[in-house]
């Protein structure tokens, strides 16, 4: 195994950056004025908008979040993976309406496409140009060939691409298309002739996603013909490592405010925190997010200093980040009784993100499945 | 080089290549008999004469006892056990049998003891020649370890003990016994006094040691009765009423949580002279390869495929939290990862042996004296052995209430 540095790759400057932005989003993004921004209106029905704070982005921006792993060359910081890794745990802890988890994604992306068109869709993206990738399905299937977008004669693309992230707050869209070649993928501008988006309800109320449709849409080729799926894959560790990141900040955020809930709400003439029935599951919650914490800056660090099993490390963070994002809400929901089952609670914002999360890129049980494979062999 | 050596200092750098040198030459080679999983289930006094021979070299060769001044038998050095304990893992050493007294009662000595006890008692600690059991669990005091009941009563410059302990680990081989016992008793816990026990020449004498049997069959820990046994004040730890205070020291060291180091060697797998494998995923992911259950594979079942990768993750969480754990900027609360060891290292085997056992089928009921058993039935066995550990030690749910309260700040569920 090659060496890795002990601290995961979080030197001086990582940490300062982890910890300017959580003082940030602590200032500018927090629960309450969170709840004011999204959840405003609580009717099923209300009209499908996307709700964000498009100053804040720029504000993020000018702090140069979005660079932080674009190579210098493109115009870019290029700091190790954990940087990225620690903006998208901040991220999750606020439970931040932005395109920033996306568009680092993106960047991962686009560093494994090798192209001058990459490099050039990332220095837009160190200048703040929100990003995201459309690679999956109406079924939902996270391989690296699951597209059912088409590459025509003309070479413009056609077909649909499902569950596309943070889709509404993007310029642009990275999108895999079938080719006979294999797969190869384009960047299509949102506002692209032939290409229509229709935004899904969905519960999480701080993401959007939407379906885009394709009728001979023009966009770049970004990567040689046919190798589009090598990009992703090349880039999946660090994919499945952010969204375990959100995981982890979200989970980080549940546990402490279930906790002060814990310490204050008293019943039975005892605050909650010290029946064992209520302090015991608490700490569970908190041995899990260490373990999703600590697999996921494994698995972000193995993806700059050994790259043969990043994949492996990083399904290892996914499933237990999901795991634990279900646990963890569900836990926060449950202790704060009868105010946790309401809409005036914070505590469904964080609930609903992370059933949001713990299912993107698959599952606790997907990712063991495909480690089994991985670690076992086939099964006959 | 590896990343522990790169950041040694000059006397650690010249410490590890002197390890390395001696290890080379006097590996002590395969044990003559068998050797048990661990050193609180040995039983044949074959084996744990072998092991402390083991001890004996290696304090000799100064790898025990290696931050401790030289006045009390140490080696005089700076963090340089945790040297030691590397290279002789790496070394695949037997362990070392005297873990009570070096874990737990050579700290609780060395930070609370006069200074002609430390001298008189910890160089033959280091070196294995007296072997120590932990004189805290009573029939009544388990977790509610402060509701001690055997009591010492003062008689001049003497105490007379009087008492029942159990689960008295290697009672039936120890010398020497550190004590948690009453001295008042009207004040739960600032009526406690701690006392270091020559409880091996007291036998017939004072001391009574009866094996208790596990649940599963094996002899492993011991009661220890106390009948009017009289020793000396000057084996009193700290003051009178100061007890509490001093098991604290202990346990902390008992959990890993202490200032000083617990000398460790290991890693020669005791499995390997009987074929058999247990305790790592890779053994278990062998075990399902090419075990046969339900008339397939066992590898082959979607479920217990799922169960193996569950136990993967977290055994590696459990390495990558110790990793985070040395840097300060990851963690909240410095305590946070370490308080979890014991809880988590425990539950880990026991589900790890709890896996394996259903990988096995109905074979699994098979014991280690079945000769169709897989893998020896050592797997069962284990799953059986694994509740002492959950158990003792502040049994796991105490171990859960310590975290609640220390780390989350939780209110005291006592």
């Amino acid at each position: 195994m090659a060496e890795q540095p002990k601290n995961f790759g979080f030197g001086e400057d990582e940490v300062m950056l982890r910890d300017s932005a959580r003082k940030f989003l602590a200032d500018h993004c927090s629960s309450d004025k969170l709840h004011r921004l999204v959840a405003d209106d609580y009717h099923i029905e209300r009209p499908n908008e996307c709700v964000w704070d498009q100053g804040l982005w720029q504000q993020i921006v000018d702090l140069g979040w979005t660079a932080v792993c674009v190579p210098e060359a493109a115009g870019g910081i290029g700091m190790p993976t954990v940087a990225a890794i620690a903006l998208a745990e901040e991220v999750g802890r606020a439970a931040f309406p932005s395109p920033l988890s996306v568009t680092l994604g993106a960047t991962f992306v686009l560093n494994a496409c090798d192209s001058p068109e990459a490099t050039m869709a990332l220095t837009d993206i160190a200048a703040g140009k929100a990003t995201t990738l459309a690679m999956t399905d109406e079924t939902g299937q996270w391989s690296s060939e699951a597209t059912t977008v088409q590459v025509n004669k003309d070479g413009g693309l056609d077909g649909l691409a499902a569950f596309v992230q943070d889709a509404r707050k993007c310029a642009q869209f990275i999108v895999s298309a079938r080719s006979e070649a294999g797969v190869d993928l384009y960047l299509v501008d949102a506002d692209a002739a032939g290409l229509s988006l229709s935004a899904d309800r969905i519960i999480d109320l701080t993401r959007d996603q939407a379906r885009l449709h394709f009728v001979n849409v023009q966009g770049v080729r970004l990567t040689t013909s046919g190798t589009g799926a090598n990009a992703i894959d090349a880039a999946m560790p660090a994919l499945l490592s952010l969204l375990a990141a959100d995981m982890v900040g979200a989970g980080e955020w549940l546990l402490q405010t279930t906790v002060e809930y814990a310490k204050t709400r008293v019943q039975f003439e005892r605050p909650l925190g010290f029946f064992q029935a209520v302090k015991h599951p608490l700490v569970n919650v908190m041995l899990n997010i260490d373990n999703a914490k600590s697999l996921t800056y494994n698995a972000a660090c193995a993806f700059d200093h050994d790259p043969g099993e990043a994949l492996k490390l990083a399904r290892m963070a996914k499933s237990e980040a999901s795991d634990m994002a279900v646990f963890s809400s569900s836990r926060a929901v449950q202790f704060h009784g009868g105010i946790g089952f309401t809409w005036e609670c914070y505590v469904h914002l964080f609930f609903k993100r992370q059933m949001h999360s713990q299912v993107m890129l698959g599952d606790a049980k997907y990712q063991r499945a495909l480690l089994a494979d991985m670690v076992i062999g086939k099964a006959a | 080089m590896s990343e522990s050596e790169r950041k040694d200092s000059p006397e650690q750098a010249a410490f590890r290549a002197q390890c390395q040198t001696w290890l080379s030459e006097n590996h002590p080679g395969r044990p003559p008999v068998s050797i048990p999983q661990g050193a609180l289930e040995l039983s044949d006094p074959a084996a744990m004469a072998w092991l402390q021979q083991w001890q004996k070299s290696a304090f000799d060769a100064g790898m025990i006892g290696c931050d401790y001044p030289t006045e009390v038998g140490g080696g005089g050095m700076d963090q340089c056990q945790s040297i030691a304990n590397q290279e002789m893992q790496r070394a695949k050493t037997p362990y070392l049998p005297n873990i009570i007294g070096m874990g737990m009662a050579a700290p609780t000595i060395f930070f609370h003891a006069q200074d002609d006890v430390k001298a008189e008692l910890l160089p033959k600690l280091f070196s294995g020649e007296h072997i120590w059991c932990q004189g805290f669990s009573e029939p009544g005091a388990g977790s509610d370890l402060a509701n001690q009941q055997t009591f010492a009563e003062k008689d001049g410059d003497n105490w007379v003990i009087n008492g029942h302990k159990v689960w008295t680990s290697l009672a039936h081989f120890a010398d020497w016994m550190i004590l948690l016992c009453r001295t008042d008793k009207e004040d739960k816990y600032n009526g406690l006094s701690y006392f270091v026990v020559p409880i091996k020449e007291a036998l017939g004498k004072g001391v009574t040691v009866r094996p208790l049997i596990k649940m599963t069959g094996q002899t492993g820990f011991n009661e220890v009765l106390f009948d009017d046994l009289v020793i000396p004040d000057r084996y009193r730890l700290d003051d009178v009423g100061a007890g509490w205070k001093v098991a604290m020291t202990t346990l902390a060291h008992e959990r890993g949580a202490g200032p000083l180091t617990t000398p460790a060697s290991g890693g020669m797998a005791t499995e390997e002279e009987s074929g058999v494998s247990v305790g790592s995923i890779g053994s278990l992911i062998d075990l399902a390869k090419s075990h046969q259950r339900l008339g397939q594979t066992a590898a082959d079942d979607p479920a217990l495929r799922d169960e193996i990768m569950k136990l993967m993750i977290r055994r590696e969480a459990m390495q990558q939290n110790t990793r985070r754990s040395g840097v300060p900027a990851l963690t909240d609360h410095p305590m946070r990862i370490p308080l979890q060891s014991k809880l988590v290292g425990t539950e880990f085997n026991q589900d790890l042996a709890e896996v394996a056992y259903r990988i096995e089928g109905a074979a699994s009921t098979l014991y280690v004296n079945d000769d169709n058993a897989p893998a020896g039935g050592q797997w069962p066995l284990a799953y059986m052995n694994s509740f002492g550990v959950t158990i003792a030690a502040g049994a796991n749910e105490v171990q859960r209430n310590i975290l609640g309260e220390r780390v989350l700040g939780l209110p005291k569920s006592k």
